[in-house]
């Protein structure tokens, strides 16, 4: 079983590297065809195919050259347009992520089935050959969270802190350098053209490694918790609709020619949603489209509130939603490195209250444009801010910055769920819901509790369920995303997720009498 | 404005410095420890060990909140105690005078004068300094150098079980020397304890039932080397744990005038025979135990109750110590066990039993009634939830077994999507008791 685990931690460590690698494989070299393929625009052509000469045929041993080459020669062209101001001459398309794609040469180029079934074949077999044999390793099912506070990658180590970084590094070239990074869109071009017909940008790489990320560490999750129901179901939940709704549906729309948004994202975690040409898409495509945005809307108006109401925002965030299926899957080995501390609590709310008033402003401001055709909102002295500004803003803050780079880049350092906990304005909405109408609750059993404090250890949200649980109050806080770990981890049967009646009174007091001794009220 | 002194930072305790400051903002409340500078959870020791914390998680409340709360912390070992003085002395030699002084210090582990209980590597579990012992006693996790090949836990309780599970972490090989013919079998039935057994031999600790320890056997360093039992047989070990259970630390108060037996005795009040001296938590006894409660009481939750009561009286609300009825729980390896009321290992002559048994042999259900009356008295599971509040209903209600079979689902607290066997439990009920009988409807799905 060891020598199991070790051949599948070798594979994909080969995989892995093999990935790395091949950003820096192969040379490249733009020939003639490939400048006229990809600079389509005849327009174009004739402003940019003469100064691009000198690059024409020339090989370049890495990307990164090649693209500052490219780059600079765009900028030169529009330097000059703009000088002798002729506004309507200078290019707006920025063509430097196809370029670099289809200039590149050599063995990703020529070998990229090879390098695909080395990468995303071999990768995901070597991940589960580590981790199937934990279902004998691990020993009878049960909760073995034995030696997490010793292992260098779940405490920090500096194992831990490789892989965020890895990941910050990751994020930080999709968001912005995503034309150093083609050589791995290259190597899943042909799963696009199946799927959407189309070639790879960078979100479709980002999509397909999510969905495995999320299928290979689901399966780690169904054999860690295969003794506790409630979690097999909630996995397999998050599993399906990562794989169904946001990774083969959109592909099979897209391919079909319509917008293909993932339909179990919304607004506000969705914010560019009301973004005009969002709207414009799918008012152009009919019906479908017409459907597209009544099921967008319905389900943060309609949905939010009456699902939230009914059963805790954990229908969402650990059922649902993208994100908190990556959490809880990716980021399940490092759910202990959430802060309890009160001070921890005290900047969540001010931060993810404020992300969710960004939102709802930008997204105003967005929708005050798309109507009224005016863009300018307000000066700052001299300097004109336009809602393109805004949103602007909100897209690097918050939807690349936060999201994607603290969110999913601090996992080993701050606990897996950092956006969902101090960024997400879809989560800090369905919080007040949960937190005032909701008939969900984590109901504490009497006065079991030891105050061990694996609860709050385990608990992701950084919600210290202990200080509840051992005062034999229930926990009704905004955050829980009602994982349920903090009940299975609990040795004592102390806690436990339900949904009951919704009467504020009796969903968070303290049954005094089984508490303490009688006679004595408690006043806690 | 009064000053009191509280000897002992665990739970019962920390809990009464708590409510007194709850309730009173002119006291001035000294909570003193030799152990550790803060409060934490001693039922997490072995959490700590296995890795699934560190010792930080397991301090219930953040450092600012005894400053915040003016409750003082004092660490040091208090050694002497002049009631008439009022004062108290220190190891170090310091004093402190108090106006009045609550006895809140614990328990330590028995041990029974075994040959070789002193030597290096023989140990019981209960502080933090227990916990670092056992540390140097073993080797670190993941170790290459398993220095501790086997080892030989004498006496089979709660802490035994933990000790177990903690020393596999470490791929440390168990024997368990048990002196009944049952685990644990002064607290469990028959059935439990068998099911008990069964999965700590299914965990792989070499489980010996009706085994003594004889003495234990040092080599040439002064370290164990193996250890004797009574039927003669020797076992090589490089540990041995002792946890045949704890008993009142009070070994120091010997001096003091203080009465005491096993415990420090006190009244329902949780006040000694000295005035303004009180004593709560593990190391009490009462001399006369209110109606419906033991004697002694060494669990977390009456430790905890006990320092809310003592709280009250030391605010001027004089209470008496009054429970409720008796619950409680444990954990044995993956099986949980939850009890309510009283289920007694030896059943007397007025009491009849109903067990149900899962056919994978890891959840039960043991309920015992006064056979007359019907009267439900208590109940055990294993491997099911049970809410503590409806439970603590039925018995302050008196109810009698059929409403308790009848309505269980109603008690249930196993996470969503768990399956239930309310149904199977009252089938077998039917049948053992033919003129009992109750109906529960049979649930399709699983929620
Ligand atoms: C490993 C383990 C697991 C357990 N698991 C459970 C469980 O699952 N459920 C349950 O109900 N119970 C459990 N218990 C029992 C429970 O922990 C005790 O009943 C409870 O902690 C007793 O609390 P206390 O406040 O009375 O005393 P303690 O927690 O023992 O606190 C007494 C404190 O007083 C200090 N002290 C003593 N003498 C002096 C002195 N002279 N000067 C200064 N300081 C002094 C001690 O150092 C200690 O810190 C467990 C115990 C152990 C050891
Ligand atoms: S895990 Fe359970 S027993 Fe431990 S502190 Fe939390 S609720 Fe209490
Ligand atoms: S409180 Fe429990 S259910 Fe809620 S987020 Fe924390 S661990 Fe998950």
């Amino acid at each position: 079983m060891r020598i199991l685990q070790f051949a599948g931690l070798g594979l994909f460590l080969i995989a892995f590297f093999t990935f790395i690698g091949s950003l820096f494989m192969g040379d490249y070299q733009m020939t003639e065809a490939v400048a006229k393929e990809v600079i389509s625009d005849e327009n174009h052509q004739a402003l940019l195919l003469p100064e691009l000469a000198p690059m024409i045929d020339k090989t370049y041993g890495n990307q990164f050259a090649f693209a500052s080459d490219f780059q600079s020669t765009f900028e030169r062209v529009n330097q000059a347009f703009k000088e002798q101001q002729q506004w309507d001459k200078v290019i707006y398309t920025d063509y430097t992520f196809s370029i670099v794609k289809a200039s590149s040469i050599g063995y990703v180029a020529d070998h990229g089935g090879r390098l695909f079934f080395l990468i995303f074949i071999l990768g995901p077999i070597g991940a589960l050959l580590y981790i199937l044999p934990q279902l004998q390793l691990l020993g009878p099912a049960g909760i073995k969270n034995h030696h997490v506070f010793h292992d260098n990658e779940k405490n920090r180590g500096i194992i831990g802190i490789a892989i965020g970084t890895f990941l910050i590094l990751f994020y930080i070239f999709l968001y912005w350098f995503e034309e150093y990074i083609t050589n791995w869109t290259l190597i899943v071009d042909p799963l696009s053209m199946a799927m959407n017909g189309g070639a790879a940008s960078q979100w479709f790489l980002y999509g397909f490694m999510y969905t495995i990320a999320i299928i290979v560490m689901g399966i780690r999750m169904l054999i860690k918790y295969r003794h506790n129901n409630y979690q097999m179901i909630r996995t397999g939940s998050v599993m399906f609709f990562q794989t169904a709704f946001a990774f083969t549906i959109p592909q099979v729309l897209a391919a079909m020619s319509l917008p293909a948004p993932d339909m179990k994202n919304m607004w506000p975690l969705d914010y560019s949603f009301f973004f005009d040409y969002r709207l414009n898409e799918m008012v152009e495509a009919g019906t479908i489209g017409f459907f597209m945005l009544g099921w967008g809307i319905a389900l943060f108006a309609i949905g939010v509130p009456l699902f939230t109401y009914l059963y805790g925002k954990r229908w969402y965030c650990s059922w649902v939603c993208g994100c908190g299926g990556l959490a809880e899957t990716l980021g399940d080995p490092f759910r202990q490195q959430s802060s309890k501390k009160l001070s921890a609590w005290k900047i969540e709310r001010y931060l993810i209250h404020g992300v969710l008033v960004f939102a709802v402003l930008m997204t105003s401001a967005v929708l005050y444009t798309f109507f009224t055709e005016e863009s300018q909102l307000f000066n700052i002295g001299s300097v004109y801010v336009s809602s393109f500004d805004v949103r602007g803003w909100y897209g690097f803050a918050i939807g690349a910055a936060f999201a994607g780079v603290v969110g999913t880049g601090f996992y080993p350092l701050m606990g897996n769920r950092v956006w969902c906990r101090f960024g997400c304005p879809l989560a800090a909405y369905l919080g007040l819901v949960q937190r005032f109408k909701s008939r969900f609750r984590i109901t504490t059993n009497g006065g079991q509790c030891i105050s061990c404090g694996n609860c709050s250890t385990y608990c992701e949200m950084g919600i210290d369920v202990r200080w509840y649980a051992q005062r034999g109050q229930n926990i009704v806080r905004s955050s829980c995303v009602g994982c349920g770990i903090c009940s299975a981890v609990c040795p004592r049967g102390v806690l436990k997720l339900e949904n009951g009646e919704n009467n504020d009174a009796s969903r968070m007091e303290a049954p005094a009498i089984i508490l303490g001794n009688e006679g004595v009220t408690l006043n806690v | 404005m009064s000053h009191i002194v509280i000897i002992g930072n665990g739970v019962a305790g920390t809990t009464c410095a708590r409510h007194i400051r709850k309730r009173s903002d002119a006291d001035r409340i000294t909570v003193v420890s030799g152990e550790t500078d803060h409060f934490f959870s001693r039922t997490a020791l072995m959490y700590i060990y296995m890795g699934h914390m560190k010792y930080e998680h397991t301090k219930p409340y953040e450092d600012w909140f005894w400053e915040k709360n003016r409750i003082e912390l004092k660490r040091g070992w208090v050694k002497d105690i002049d009631t008439s003085g009022k004062k108290l002395t220190f190891d170090s030699g310091e004093a402190m005078s108090y106006d009045k002084l609550v006895l809140a210090c614990g328990s330590k582990p028995n041990k029974f004068g075994w040959p070789g209980q002193d030597l290096d590597g023989v140990q019981g579990l209960y502080s933090y300094q227990d916990l670092e012992l056992l540390e140097k006693n073993t080797h670190p996790p993941k170790s290459r150098n398993n220095r501790v090949k086997r080892a030989v836990l004498v006496g089979g309780g709660l802490i035994g079980v933990e000790l177990a599970e903690m020393l596999f972490t470490r791929n440390i090989e168990v024997t368990f020397l048990v002196r009944e013919s049952k685990f644990w079998g002064n607290v469990l039935p028959k059935e439990e304890g068998e099911l008990v057994s069964r999965h700590m031999r299914k965990h792989h600790v070499d489980l010996r039932l009706e085994e003594e320890l004889d003495e234990i056997l040092p080599d040439e360093q002064g370290r164990v080397r193996a250890v004797k039992t009574k039927n003669g047989e020797e076992i090589e070990c490089q540990f041995v744990g002792l946890t045949a259970g704890v008993s009142p630390n009070i070994g120091w108060l010997k001096e003091t005038g203080i009465a005491q037996k096993r415990g420090i005795l006190v009244n329902e009040f949780l006040e000694t025979n000295i005035e303004d001296v009180y004593a709560i938590g593990d190391c009490t006894q009462f001399e006369t135990p209110p109606a419906g409660v033991r004697p002694m009481n060494q669990v977390w939750y009456t430790g905890r109750i006990m320092g809310e009561t003592l709280a009250q009286t030391l605010t001027g609300n004089r209470t008496a110590y009054r429970p409720g009825p008796w619950f409680n729980s444990a954990k044995f390896f993956d099986v949980e066990y939850q009890t309510y009321g009283d289920v007694l290992a030896r059943m007397p002559e007025h009491v009849s039993q109903f067990y149900w048994e899962h056919p994978d042999g890891e959840k039960c259900i043991k309920i015992q009634f006064e056979t007359a009356t019907g009267k439900f008295l208590g109940i055990n599971t294993f491997g099911i939830r049970l809410r503590h509040e409806v439970f603590d209903q039925w018995l302050k209600d008196g109810k009698d077994v059929q409403h308790i079979v009848k309505h269980l689902r109603q008690a249930n607290f196993d996470p969503e999507f768990y399956r239930s066997h309310e149904h199977e439990i009252a089938e077998k009920w039917n049948k053992e008791f033919p003129n009992m009988t109750v109906s529960v409807k049979k649930r399709f799905l699983v929620f």
